[in-house]
């Protein structure tokens, strides 16, 4: 997370899953979130998905285009539709939820 | 005029202000908003808490060279673009020229999903983006109650809040927060607790079918402002605060006069009229002449050339025509001169700050020198006596400001007193002119007289007054011996007057006759006895000849027999020369 955008794939080229995960530098939440997205897209999406870490610091005008407000928010671009998660994506559970991989 | 007063002093300069430009608010707040702080803006939904915001961007960015930024939560920018279109901003040209930036933030509970702690540093960042990127000096937040209907940690909320605040105060943006109105509350969420240097609160309400809307400054840290719910309206260029108090008692009088438009009633005010910028009122009961006598006056005031504005709440402009033109006022010509403008409106189409707003425009606008309104009465459907009364202070003091001359007519209720107006004006006016019926003989006359006219010498006299083909005709009210006549009995009365003066002509001429003849008789008399008198010296003149005769003859009878006795006595001379003498005698 050194950098304002970094891809984490299993395998190159369209996934099935989209995920933006947008903060405001490495704040501790940030980091919190980041790790916790990690570990349930590990566990639930292994080699499905890709993640994009969008640093609003960094990058203020990118806050525009996604409707984000809060942070750290998780934006599910795919599949649709759009979901968005926003938390340090503690509540294992909600994400769940909220990522549609469990039903509500 | 260079008179000293006191006015509202100017707020101590510990204070910056930002202006709004919002029409009337300035006065109030005395400036303007806090600058660098934030204000908060709340009322119930509908009473122009989005639009108050928007014009304070439209008006900072426009004629103040601020530009601002609108975060929005709850309509997207083109919603907006769209919404004050109707009051001439136009956004899109003002977001091209980068006066003006708006965001809109989408909160749509059904998509998000929360889960563990977060904060707002993305509205934020936001924010500060959109700020950085016009350098904008002013921000509307509206409204950013959606955010506790959007996400449900309130806790958090709350602290972000306070630091948006905060965040604004730091970066010295102006801010206008707006809020809805809660249940005993100003705002629903509380709000007002972390904003507190300025809140205003806007109201609308509807009384009698008739909707008025509100504005008060309920609070304003470090500044004195205007304590009172000032009418408020939104049309065409924006929002317009009508303050009260906003003409100070210093209009200009004018000294000039103008005409009345009736000659004989000019007579009553000193020959010249009416003061210019004075302010008449005409009351009296229906069918008294009132929209007659304004007429005349609007006829004169344009065959001076003058521009004139009748507002009339009552009749429409062709009726109005129509009717002048029986009494020989043709008010058509200055209406195809464009010199006449008719405002004809009924009362209740509007509230009364709207027709108050209505006439500041068309005013201003056409720039007349006599206004009339026909009837303030009729204004009563729009509002109450009290607000009436307030709008139409406001009003004479706009006309007087300007230099009008207003002529407003008002309708005396039969129950009513006639010395009293309904809605208490009178105190307002500077000419009062009360027309009233004058029942008697079985028929109904129109009398005038002046009740006061501030400044002028004014006739104390009732006059009878015609509305007749030719115009309005005034006349001297008969004084007989029942009171006053009018009417036909006035002209049976001056009819028997004629016949008494006649009688008295005729009176004169034969006595003057009878003297003539008397002289006559006199001048014969006189020559008669001068006759006898000239017969008398003649038979007296006779008289004494025949006297002198008489005596000389004695003489000469005396001498002859003294001859005759000389003779016998032998003195013949003395008989010669008596021939001589006694010839001479005769």
């Amino acid at each position: 997370m050194s950098s304002s955008s970094h891809q984490f794939a299993a395998t190159s080229g369209n996934k099935k899953w989209e995920l933006k995960l947008y903060v405001a530098g490495q704040t501790p939440k940030s980091l919190q979130a980041f790790a916790n997205l990690k570990k349930i897209c590990e566990d639930h999406l292994a080699g499905e998905y890709r993640i994009e870490v969008i640093d609003l610091v960094k990058n203020p005008k990118l806050a525009q285009g996604d409707q984000i407000f809060a942070l750290p928010t998780l934006v599910r671009k795919l599949p649709e539709p759009i979901r968005k998660i926003i938390g340090d994506l503690s509540n294992t559970e909600r994400v769940l939820v909220g990522l549609d991989l469990q039903p509500r | 005029m260079a008179l000293k007063t006191t006015k509202l002093e100017a707020p101590l300069a510990g204070l910056p202000k930002c202006p709004t430009g919002i029409q009337g608010l300035d006065e109030i707040t005395l400036g303007g908003l806090p600058r660098g702080r934030t204000t908060l803006v709340c009322g119930g939904a509908g009473c122009g808490k989005t639009l108050f915001g928007m014009e304070f961007l439209v008006r900072g960015a426009t004629e103040f060279g601020e530009p601002g930024v609108c975060l929005t939560f709850e309509e997207n920018a083109d919603e907006l673009s769209s919404n004050v279109a109707s009051l001439g901003f136009n956004l899109p040209a003002l977001i091209a020229q980068n006066k003006l930036a708006i965001d809109h933030i989408h909160l749509d509970r059904s998509l998000i999903e929360e889960t563990g702690e977060y904060d707002l540093e993305g509205l934020f960042v936001r924010l500060g983006c959109a700020v950085d990127s016009i350098g904008a000096k002013r921000v509307l937040l509206d409204s950013v109650e959606a955010l506790f209907a959007g996400l449900d940690n309130e806790a958090t909320l709350r602290s972000e809040l306070r630091r948006l605040f905060r965040w604004l105060k730091d970066r010295n943006l102006t801010a206008v927060v707006t809020g809805e109105r809660g249940q005993g509350t100003l705002t629903r969420y509380g709000l007002e607790e972390y904003i507190s240097d300025c809140v205003i609160l806007l109201d609308q309400h509807v009384t009698e079918t008739v909707l008025t809307r509100r504005l008060r400054v309920v609070k304003y840290r470090g500044s004195t402002h205007g304590m009172n719910e000032y009418p408020f309206l939104i049309e065409e260029n924006g929002i317009s605060v009508l303050p009260i108090t906003s003409v100070e008692l210093e209009h200009v009088a004018s000294n000039e006069r103008v005409s009345t438009g009736v000659p004989a009633l000019d007579t009553m005010f000193g020959g010249q009229g009416y003061f210019r910028g004075s302010s008449i009122l005409l009351s009296g009961t229906a069918g008294t002449g009132k929209t007659s006598l304004t007429a005349a006056l609007v006829d004169a005031a344009c065959a001076r050339g003058e521009r004139c504005i009748f507002f009339s709440f009552e009749e429409s402009a062709n009726q109005i025509l129509r009717n002048m033109r029986s009494i020989g006022i043709n008010l058509e010509r200055w209406v195809k001169k464009d010199l006449l403008r008719f405002h004809a409106v009924r009362p209740s189409t509007y509230g009364l700050e709207m027709h108050l707003v209505k006439i500041h425009k068309l005013i201003n606008k056409f720039d007349p020198s006599v206004v009339v309104v026909d009837p303030i009465t009729g204004l009563l459907h729009a509002g109450t006596a009290f607000e009436t009364r307030s709008i139409l202070l406001r009003l004479v003091d706009f006309l007087k400001a300007k230099q009008v001359t207003a002529v407003m007519t008002t309708l005396t209720g039969s129950a009513n007193s006639l010395e009293q107006t309904e809605i208490d004006i009178s105190s307002l006016v500077d000419t009062w002119l009360l027309l009233r019926d004058i029942e008697s003989a079985g028929e109904r006359n129109r009398g005038l007289y002046i009740l006061k006219a501030r400044g002028i010498a004014h006739s104390n006299q009732i006059r009878e007054f015609h509305l007749s083909d030719q115009g309005i005709l005034l006349r001297e009210v008969y004084l007989g011996d029942a009171g006053l006549v009018t009417g036909s009995a006035r002209v049976a009365q001056e009819a028997k007057d004629e016949a008494a003066a006649l009688f008295a002509q005729q009176d004169t001429e034969r006595q003057q006759s009878i003297l003539q003849r008397k002289r006559k008789v006199l001048d014969a008399q006189i020559a008669a006895l001068q006759l006898d008198l000239e017969a008398d010296e003649k038979e007296s003149q006779k008289l004494m000849s025949q006297d002198r005769l008489k005596a000389l003859r004695g003489q000469k009878d005396r001498v002859d027999m003294a001859q005759s006795r000389f003779i016998q006595n032998g003195s013949p001379d003395a008989g010669s020369k008596r021939p001589g003498a006694r010839g001479k005698g005769r």
